[in-house]
């Protein structure tokens, strides 16, 4: 027994020489760093990174879609062969672009820098914890995330070019590298980062669960926790439910790829030749793949939809309309987006009664998305609203949200799906509702915390200037690109002018792509404003917005455990601005009802006697030894 | 006087019901059930389809799904001599565990002879390639729970395992009983669907 105890005691001692521990060097600090701050500042710098090479390959297509034929010889050093000696652009490259530009966007950018930099960044600061639950497994999420990155970023510069067959790489056209050049290695290629990324993704939303639950600071009861958080959670939860899906896809048609086997595959002829692969079936990676790939859609969004409630509340010095109709609306949308993957298949073949079925599901998913914009315009309503960048960016985010919702409505009608589908109609809708309405989010998140992240604050009138141009620019971008695929423009053709109806759209064409460029301009703006005031920017004040949520009650420049000394408790909700009665118009979490008895409602004097009980708990503190 | 504190923090009262380690085991849980839920409905779908061809499962599967059973119970009876402080048992009975754990992979991968010898193999109806992705991607978990299994007995060499520190063997414990599950699951399912 003695040994046992004093293994015990050893355990105990070792904890605290950790805690003490002198200057980390440089590579454990900033490289190969366990801390949720250096974590979720990668994962924004890979995000931005990617981001633009992301809207760059958009912008190429663009041209050749606005502009058919045109003579993109100048792009030849850094296209080379993609170039004809005619100057176009290689049809077989377009279909790389395309792809490529999906996948980057939505896993990289919108779904690891999105999620990636708020949820890591945010999480531990605003539950009150002093790290996330695995600092390690935090490292090792965001290193795979690089490596999956590098793999992809590999596959641009092979000599077959990157994937080619969609971001949705639909079999067999991506299981038969004969199919197309882009299925040959580009393809092996994406397949390899793509099952990294998903272990990096599920370690990091399997952390952010833990922590979520597990850590939260004395008196952070779940109905406190601000919306941002909620959003997080159940963000991780949609990705560790359905990421494992799209691993199985995958793994699926590697086995078709490299082995020989035939899941995906039957009856398939090329050059008059049959191919051995006899009794498989494309449809059932279809199934699989949208089983991810619709919550996907919400993976990337409610991260977005979280910090727009944070910013708008704080912005418009109100407390957030319908605080739990919030939450619930959440948790509906999580819900409904496991059975609906459906509407994305409604033209492969399907019972047109199962069809019906999954419409009926589809629009229900308006409801709680109606729910949350109600919120959102009834919390800014008769508001004190401080137009900040990030506040624009938010509502930014809510107009957007609204005008893509409403198109939603249209497409998730399985009879109407039959003219839309694969038009570009369906590519404005989800670029409004999903990719620009996540973007502003990553765009407000980033002008909201930048003081906390950098110590810094972001050049304001810059914020105002990149808000109005980015925002004209992407209503000018997609508002046309309805128009274009209701007239039955079908989405990823290199080329559709063959007939009279479609000449007639090169104008509008034409409009799009320059719109495009002007936006894609407009966001070195932003770049300038964020890497120059990283180092020239005014100093922050420790609460520049006078909010309420805890990471605001650390210093200006955070070091390693988030606080010094204790961990605040917290007494009250996080919304309580310009509570009546109450002098100053904010009343942070971590000021309990017994210092404000001038503006406590009724009920809330209650809590007065709870506030020992808080007290008395446990600290919940990582850093001391258990 | 920091011993003095850290103890009456151990008096107060908790904030969190789960221990963030084990929690994060059972997140892990969720996304392999996920995997193996997708690959099961993905050859419910498949098979409703037709064009299935129907096999015998070896008889070894039988006797690999018995040893992994019987894996599962000295398991238990590692925890319970942890919990006994029972070291000479726990040590015994973890290596039981990992033998029986690597006689079920070996077990499992003449089952695929077995099935070769029937002229089912991995390339083929999918009927047959499922079989060997659902063993295949059960047998991959298993090498992780080995080595779990293997970090905790080295761990146990070493006298970290007893009643007050139970957070390795609990976590080891219950990825190769959701393991042995699993892999029941599996062996129904397959031998249902047929």
């Amino acid at each position: 027994m003695s040994v046992v105890e004093a293994n015990l005691d050893h355990d105990i001692h070792a904890h605290d020489e950790h805690e003490h521990h002198e200057e980390l060097n440089f590579w454990r600090k900033y490289i190969f760093s366990e801390d949720h701050k250096v974590i979720a500042k990668q994962y924004m710098i890979t995000g931005i990174f990617w981001a633009i090479i992301g809207a760059a390959m958009s912008i190429i297509f663009r041209l050749q879609l606005g502009f058919p034929g045109a003579n993109l010889s100048w792009l030849k050093p850094i296209l080379g062969k993609w170039i004809t000696d005619t100057g176009a652009l290689d049809p077989n490259f377009y279909l790389a672009l395309v792809t490529m530009h999906g996948t980057i966007m939505v896993f990289f950018v919108l779904t690891a820098g999105l999620s990636g930099t708020f949820s890591n960044f945010l999480i531990p600061l605003q539950i009150g914890a002093r790290d996330m639950a695995s600092g390690f497994l935090n490292m090792l999420s965001f290193w795979l995330f690089f490596v999956s990155g590098l793999l992809m970023f590999v596959s641009i510069f092979i000599e077959t070019g990157p994937a080619a067959g969609g971001w949705v790489i639909y079999p067999p056209l991506s299981a038969l590298p004969k199919a197309h050049m882009g299925s040959e290695m580009g393809m092996t290629l994406w397949l390899a980062s793509m099952a990294i990324f998903i272990m990096s993704s599920l370690l990091g939303s399997l952390n952010y669960i833990t922590t979520v639950i597990n850590l939260r600071t004395r008196g952070m009861t779940f109905t406190r926790l601000p919306l941002t958080i909620w959003a997080f959670m159940i963000t991780a939860v949609l990705g560790v439910i359905s990421f494992p899906v799209l691993l199985s896809a995958a793994l699926l048609l590697i086995f078709d790829r490299h082995f020989g086997t035939s899941f995906y595959l039957s009856e398939i002829y090329i050059d008059g030749e049959a191919l051995p692969n006899v009794g498989g079936s494309p449809i059932l990676f279809q199934h699989l793949f949208w089983f991810l790939g619709h919550p996907e859609v919400y993976i990337v969004l409610l991260p977005a939809l979280g910090i727009t409630s944070e910013i708008i509340a704080t912005n418009s010095r109100k407390p957030i309309f319908g605080y739990r109709a919030m939450i619930a609306s959440i948790m509906a949308i999580a819900f409904l987006a496991f059975i609906v993957w459906a509407h994305h298949m409604f033209v492969t073949g399907m019972n047109p009664f199962l069809g019906s079925i999954f419409m009926f599901l589809t629009l229900i998913i308006a409801v709680p998305s109606a729910v949350k914009a109600f919120n959102y315009i009834t919390t800014l309503w008769r508001g004190n609203i401080v137009f900040t960048p990030a506040m624009l960016f938010s509502i930014g985010l809510v107009s957007l949200f609204v005008s893509g919702g409403l198109t939603g409505i249209i497409l998730g009608n399985s009879a109407l799906d039959i003219q839309l589908h694969d038009t570009y109609f369906v590519v404005a809708h989800f670029h409004i509702v999903m990719g620009a309405a996540s973007a502003f989010g990553f765009f407000a998140g980033i002008y909201h915390w930048y003081p906390k992240m950098f110590g810094r604050m972001l050049n304001n009138t810059q914020g105002q200037i990149h808000f109005w141009l980015t925002f004209a620019g992407v209503y000018l971008v997609f508002m046309p690109m309805h128009y274009v695929g209701i007239a039955g423009f079908p989405r990823r053709y290199y080329q559709f002018t063959g007939f009279d109806f479609t000449k007639s759209f090169t104008d509008l064409n034409m409009f799009i792509s320059v719109a495009a460029i002007f936006t894609f301009f407009a966001q070195f703006i932003f770049l300038w404003n964020f890497f120059y005031s990283m180092f020239k920017g005014k100093v922050a004040p420790q609460n520049p917005w006078k909010s309420n949520t805890l990471e605001w009650t650390t210093p200006v420049n955070v070091g390693h455990g988030n606080w010094v000394g204790e961990i605040p408790a917290v007494y009250r909700w996080p919304y309580d601005y310009s509570k009546p009665g109450s002098e100053v118009d904010f009343i942070p979490q971590n000021i309990p009802h017994s210092q404000t008895p001038e503006s406590n409602f009724p009920h809330e004097n209650e809590y007065i006697a709870q506030e020992k009980e808080i007290e008395a708990q446990n600290y919940n503190d990582q850093f001391a030894a258990h | 006087m920091a011993e003095v504190k850290k103890l009456s923090i151990e008096e107060a009262p908790d904030t969190l019901s789960m221990d963030p380690k084990k929690f994060i085991l059972w997140g892990f849980i969720v996304t392999i059930i996920m995997l193996f839920a997708s690959q099961t409905s993905a050859y419910l779908v498949r098979r409703a389809e037709g064009n299935w061809v129907e096999f015998q499962v070896p008889l070894i599967f039988w006797y690999s799904t018995a040893v992994l059973l019987a894996s599962s119970i000295a398991m238990h009876w590692a925890y319970v001599a942890a919990k006994k402080d029972n070291f000479s048992t726990l040590k015994i009975a973890i290596s039981i565990t990992f033998v029986l754990g690597l006689a079920f992979l070996w077990m499992q991968f003449e089952g695929w002879k077995d099935l070769v010898a029937q002229n089912v193999y991995f390339v083929g109806n999918p009927s047959g390639s499922f079989f060997y992705v659902f063993t295949l991607l059960h047998g991959l978990h298993l090498i992780t729970g080995l080595i779990v299994l293997f970090v905790t007995f080295t761990a146990s060499m070493r006298l970290k395992v007893h009643a007050k520190n139970l957070r390795r063997i609990e976590i080891c414990a219950t990825y190769w009983h959701f393991l042995d599950i699993l892999w029941i699951y599996l062996f129904v399912f397959l031998l249902y669907f047929r």
